[in-house]
């Protein structure tokens, strides 16, 4: 019997850390750097926490995490920041000299506290999400926007391309990962 | 009290091959007296020094990751003690040259000049955590600092020095981040 219309939109309307992590992995993710965010707490930073694949570092301000991934990109090694969008505000002079100046592969994915998934963050009920998209505008950073299972596909060749091109990249978290 | 000069000079007999963290004044004496492409010095923000150390040493727990900060940088980022500490490479080294002033933004006072970074570091959880301010003495003890498992802590306790000029377009060349960068893969 096919499952009714309403639940099968409900369906695609989700968003599962577990594949948000696989595509973490296949980026070649090797260390997580993170300041807990309750929009990412459950449905990631506790699932990546229990997984030996990753190396998960816990920092007591969100800005630290700009300068770890830089040092850590010189060895080549893969980072990702896992933090809410108010602990990337707290970063902006760190991430503008390292990642902007200095054309550093910073990757961050960042949990918009607040917002309405339904929306775009600019049209956010929330106005610290609302002023996201046109800061990381501003300072020529690219982003996308990870609201739904079908946006996870954008993880990967962000992060590639990333660290191909050594330039900034922000993954907006969008709506809550459910923890599968 | 040491002499920031005087205690570089003896600190680079002993880096070897270790990156060498440094910023604003430290970094302007620093390249001075030992000028090498494992000197890392693009920031980027005030403060992250210890980070960026952090970063390094977890990179490559191979090699020795030397951060020379400044007491008014670890200010801006005291929480990194407690990151580093628990992240717990056993090949960083963190120095602090506490002259108590924001040498590089006019000297003005640091808010507190009676700050223990020291016993921080210490209850941070740090392996070992040191205060030098006599230069005999530190030049007596540096080898082991640098060569005992890490974390390590030290405060070098020094004076104000002259006025210094900062060449930002030189320390952070881009050149440079890519000499370091071709060395610290070597």
């Amino acid at each position: 019997m096919d499952a009714p219309v309403a639940s099968a939109d409900a369906a695609a309307r989700e968003l599962h850390g577990g594949g948000i992590i696989a595509a973490l992995k296949a980026s070649g993710i090797e260390y997580v750097l993170a300041v807990p965010d309750i929009v990412t707490s459950s449905g990631l930073l506790g699932p990546i926490a229990r997984d030996s694949d990753f190396k998960l570092i816990r920092v007591c301000k969100e800005d630290e995490c700009i300068g770890i991934a830089s040092g850590l990109s010189y060895a080549d090694k893969r980072a990702l920041i896992l933090i809410q969008y108010t602990g990337f505000l707290d970063s902006l002079n760190a991430i503008r000299g390292v990642a902007v100046e200095y054309k550093q592969p910073i990757c961050m994915m960042v949990g918009l506290l607040g917002h309405d998934p339904e929306k775009t963050p600019r049209a956010s009920p929330r106005y610290g999400v609302r002023i996201i998209e046109p800061i990381l505008d501003d300072m020529g950073i690219a982003h996308h926007l990870i609201s739904l299972d079908a946006d996870i596909a954008k993880i990967a060749p962000a992060i590639e391309r990333a660290y191909r091109e050594s330039e900034p990249v922000a993954l907006l978290i969008g709506r809550r990962p459910k923890a599968s | 009290m040491m002499k920031r000069e005087e205690c570089f000079k003896i600190l680079a007999r002993h880096v070897g091959d270790a990156a060498l963290v440094a910023t604003y004044s430290s970094a302007v004496d620093w390249v001075d007296i030992a000028p090498r492409a494992l000197n890392y010095l693009s920031i980027g923000a005030m403060g992250l020094d210890s980070s960026h150390g952090l970063g390094l040493a977890l990179g490559r727990p191979d090699k020795r990751v030397i951060v020379l900060q400044g007491d008014g940088s670890l200010l801006m980022n005291l929480g990194s003690l407690v990151t580093i500490a628990a992240a717990a490479p056993k090949n960083l080294v963190h120095l602090v040259a506490q002259n108590d002033t924001y040498e590089a933004n006019g000297s003005q006072p640091i808010p507190n000049p009676k700050i223990d970074f020291a016993g921080i570091a210490r209850s941070s959880g740090y392996a070992a955590a040191y205060d030098f301010s006599d230069l005999k003495i530190f030049e007596q003890q540096v080898a082991h600092v640098l060569e005992q498992q890490g974390p390590v802590f030290a405060t070098l306790h020094i004076e104000p020095t002259k006025p210094l000029k900062y060449d930002y377009p030189s320390l952070y060349d881009p050149q440079k981040r890519a000499a370091f960068k071709a060395e610290w893969q070597s």
